[in-house]
């Protein structure tokens, strides 16, 4: 990378900053009414694109189907969260010579970075052995992943068992969800158009051909799948830090089919439509809250239009955030 | 060409979505309306919880406005689904605070959407009446969060006073689920409370929910020749246990508190249950005039069905809100909680009300007998 194209990371980082306070004088503290329940969203909205942007790389890009997503979500939340609680007054007497706000931020980096390493180690040790086998045994595992994660953390006394995981500090806001946002879409964005994500691409289409064009196929399939499940420990991180309380029925398989159906109805492969799909998914079910008890209903009727009459998903094959994408 | 024909369906489709939920909008606006939050899961998987309360509460509403609402208001309570999830219970509780500006919030049944939305409300300064979180946590998020249940310690002690006073047993053994938060309260505080009435505890054995075989703890417990065994699990293990206790020769009755309230209890346990006893909410069987008003005006609003304790609750939350605004002389939230905290013996259904310095209710218990597959109402306990 030239030195040019690193001046990106500063300006993206004013920009930030600059929103958030946008966000908390307008919004939080300002005159918006509304403004708290619009913020929530947005924070949500964010959390869902980090989980549909990674999930995207797995079964889009790579085009193995993983349905264990909320399981790494919920290894992320509940390991940063670990770490703020049980490790935040230590860490907060070590750095007792920076502000407040410096301090939550620095534990709050913490705590993602250990979330991150959790998920992704979490994603090795289920990748590595599963990712071998082709087509519905994925599906199958990462599916029986996901809930032992949930049985397991439901058994754990530390983290609150089926109580749940109280007393989490608010640490994440809109700079770091956002700022989240973006890392995933940059660094993703730029590895599915590297070679190697050129090589993912060849995995997807045909996996025979691309091992024997010489692509060392389990290995590449392994590290798009640990890449996905960081990121989704990361998003567990921030989400953790925003609700302020973890419980394991926000980390069901359902969690794990709306994430799919954010991929899907964006169009599957697709960055952009990842971006899309995520919002649409967070913000639709809120739009039909005038309709109360047919909301569910409108909402899935919505779904199914939508598919009916865009099959390959709201953006398709299109790509918004770069060129045209190869393949089909 | 095709396509776009296709998009402007779907243009029309959207726009009509829209236009109606614009119409909604400005129905909702009124100004001379005391305006309740409620929040629960009307979908998902506990579905049934968030009906059953809907029903408990619209019907004390409908009361209340049909007796000519309260301060000379009406009340209009908004009801937000949460889908049982605790991050949309955040989400709803902060939409009904911040968008509907509502004085007050009703819910949630479950602790873990409880204890999700409560930072919200006490955070905004706005009182939180849950009408059916057991567990002791939910309250203690702050002044502004109050319960209208008993907690879980409470069933223990009400246990020990019913084994005490009307079953007059003095050894007991207890069996409890150590994997369960909720087991482990109600065991400690049914051996607290026997052991000062002077009563003798036995044994004290523990199981692990999913458990399916019980018969070395059970042996053990024989073998000391309890009158009767505290098992304060939930129904799916408890009726295995009655059936192994049964077929071990253990006589005693076998007591627990509301885990047991399932009409699946008595599929699993069978006739090995009959002469147990358990503590709940209320009984709809209960003889008190209060008590069968109740069930008769339910009953006919709901096309017969009976109303169930989650929905006695929700009436009951409703009504102690509503009796806190009148209280008041005003809808202003920090008024409410102040007349919250002054909750003295409100008569309810589920007994009468009061709610101490932790902001959680005093009140009495029932307890059912097993019989044939039937729950009979056996006595109230008071605390």
């Amino acid at each position: 990378m030239s030195l040019k194209r690193w001046l990106y990371i500063p300006v993206i980082l004013i920009v930030l900053g600059l929103l958030q306070w946008a966000c908390s004088a307008l919004l939080l503290d300002g005159p918006i009414r509304q403004g708290p329940y619009y913020y929530q969203i947005l924070i949500l909205a964010g959390i869902n694109i980090i989980l549909a942007v990674s999930l995207n790389l797995t079964n889009g890009v790579a085009g193995q189907f993983s349905i264990g997503h909320a399981g790494f979500f919920a290894v992320g939340a509940y390991v940063a969260a670990c770490i703020s609680v049980y490790g935040g007054p230590g860490i907060h007497s070590l750095l007792g010579f920076m502000p407040g706000d410096a301090q939550g931020a620095a534990l709050l980096v913490l705590a993602m970075i250990g979330g991150v390493l959790a998920a992704a180690l979490a994603g090795l040790v289920v990748g590595i052995p599963s990712l071998r086998l082709r087509g519905d045994y994925l599906a199958i595992v990462t599916l029986g992943f996901g809930e032992i994660i949930r049985v397991l953390i439901l058994n754990i006394e530390a983290v609150g068992g089926a109580r749940g995981f109280i007393g989490i500090p608010k640490l994440s806001n809109f700079f770091w969800v956002f700022g989240g946002v973006v890392a995933a879409i940059l660094i993703i964005r730029n590895l599915t158009r590297s070679g190697y994500g050129r090589a993912l691409l060849s995995i997807r289409e045909d996996e025979i051909a691309a091992q024997a064009m010489g692509i060392p196929v389990t290995r590449y399939k392994v590290m798009a799948f640990v890449i996905s499940a960081a990121f989704a420990g990361m998003a567990g991180a921030l989400f953790g830090h925003f609700t302020m309380y973890l419980h394991t029925n926000s980390f069901t398989f359902v969690k794990s089919f709306e994430i799919i159906i954010m991929i899907a109805l964006g169009g599957l492969g697709s960055l952009s439509g990842a971006v899309l799909g995520a919002i649409v998914i967070t913000v639709l079910p809120e739009l039909f809250r005038e309709f109360s008890e047919y909301r569910m209903v409108i909402y899935s009727l919505a779904l199914i239009l939508i598919m009916i009459f865009r099959p390959q998903g709201l953006l398709g094959n299109a790509s918004l955030l770069g060129r045209k994408r190869g393949g089909k | 060409m095709r396509i776009s024909k296709r998009f402007w369906i779907l243009g029309a489709l959207s726009a009509s979505v829209i236009a109606l939920t614009g119409c909604n909008k400005k129905q909702a606006e009124s100004q001379n309306e005391i305006l309740i939050g409620e929040y629960g899961s009307l979908t998902g998987a506990t579905a049934t919880y968030g009906q059953s309360t809907h029903n408990g509460i619209a019907m004390a509403v409908e009361e209340i406005n049909a007796a000519g609402g309260v301060l000379g208001r009406k009340i209009k309570v908004i009801t937000e689904d949460d889908a049982g999830k605790p991050e949309e219970a955040q989400t709803v509780v902060t939409k009904l605070i911040n968008k509907d500006r509502v004085s007050s919030i009703l819910g949630e049944f479950a602790s873990s959407n409880s204890l999700a939305a409560a930072p919200v409300c006490q955070q905004s300064h706005i009182p939180m009446v849950s009408h059916g979180s057991t567990n002791p946590k939910v309250t203690q998020v702050g002044d502004y969060i109050f319960r209208t249940c008993f907690i879980d310690p409470f069933q223990g002690q009400v246990m020990a006073k019913f084994a005490w006073n009307t079953l007059k047993v003095k050894r007991v053994a207890i069996l409890r689920d150590i994997k369960s938060d909720y087991s482990m309260g109600l065991a400690n505080f049914f051996k607290q409370g026997f052991e000062s009435m002077g009563g003798q505890i036995i044994a004290d054995e523990s199981y692990g929910q999913g458990d399916k075989d019980f018969n070395a703890q059970l042996t053990s417990i024989q073998s000391k020749n309890p009158e009767a065994v505290f098992v304060p699990g939930y129904y799916t293990e408890v009726g295995l246990i009655a059936r192994q206790a049964r077929k071990l020769g253990i006589k005693g009755p076998l007591l627990g508190g509301d885990g047991w309230d399932s009409e699946k209890l008595c599929e699993i346990g069978g006739e090995a249950l009959n002469g147990c006893f358990f503590s709940t909410h209320y009984s709809v069987d209960d003889t008190s005039s209060a008590i069968q008003n109740f069930v008769a005006a339910f009953k006919k609003r709901n096309n017969g069905s009976l109303p169930d304790a989650i929905a006695a609750l929700g009436y009951d939350g409703a009504k102690v809100l509503v009796d806190a605004i009148r209280r008041a002389g005003s809808d202003n939230p920090d008024s409410i909680r102040i007349a919250l905290t002054r909750t003295k013996d409100f008569p309810g259904v589920t007994g009468a009300i009061t709610l101490n310095e932790n902001r959680d209710a005093v009140k009495p218990a029932v307890v059912l007998e097993v019989k044939d597959g039937k729950y009979a109402y056996k006595e109230t306990v008071t605390p």
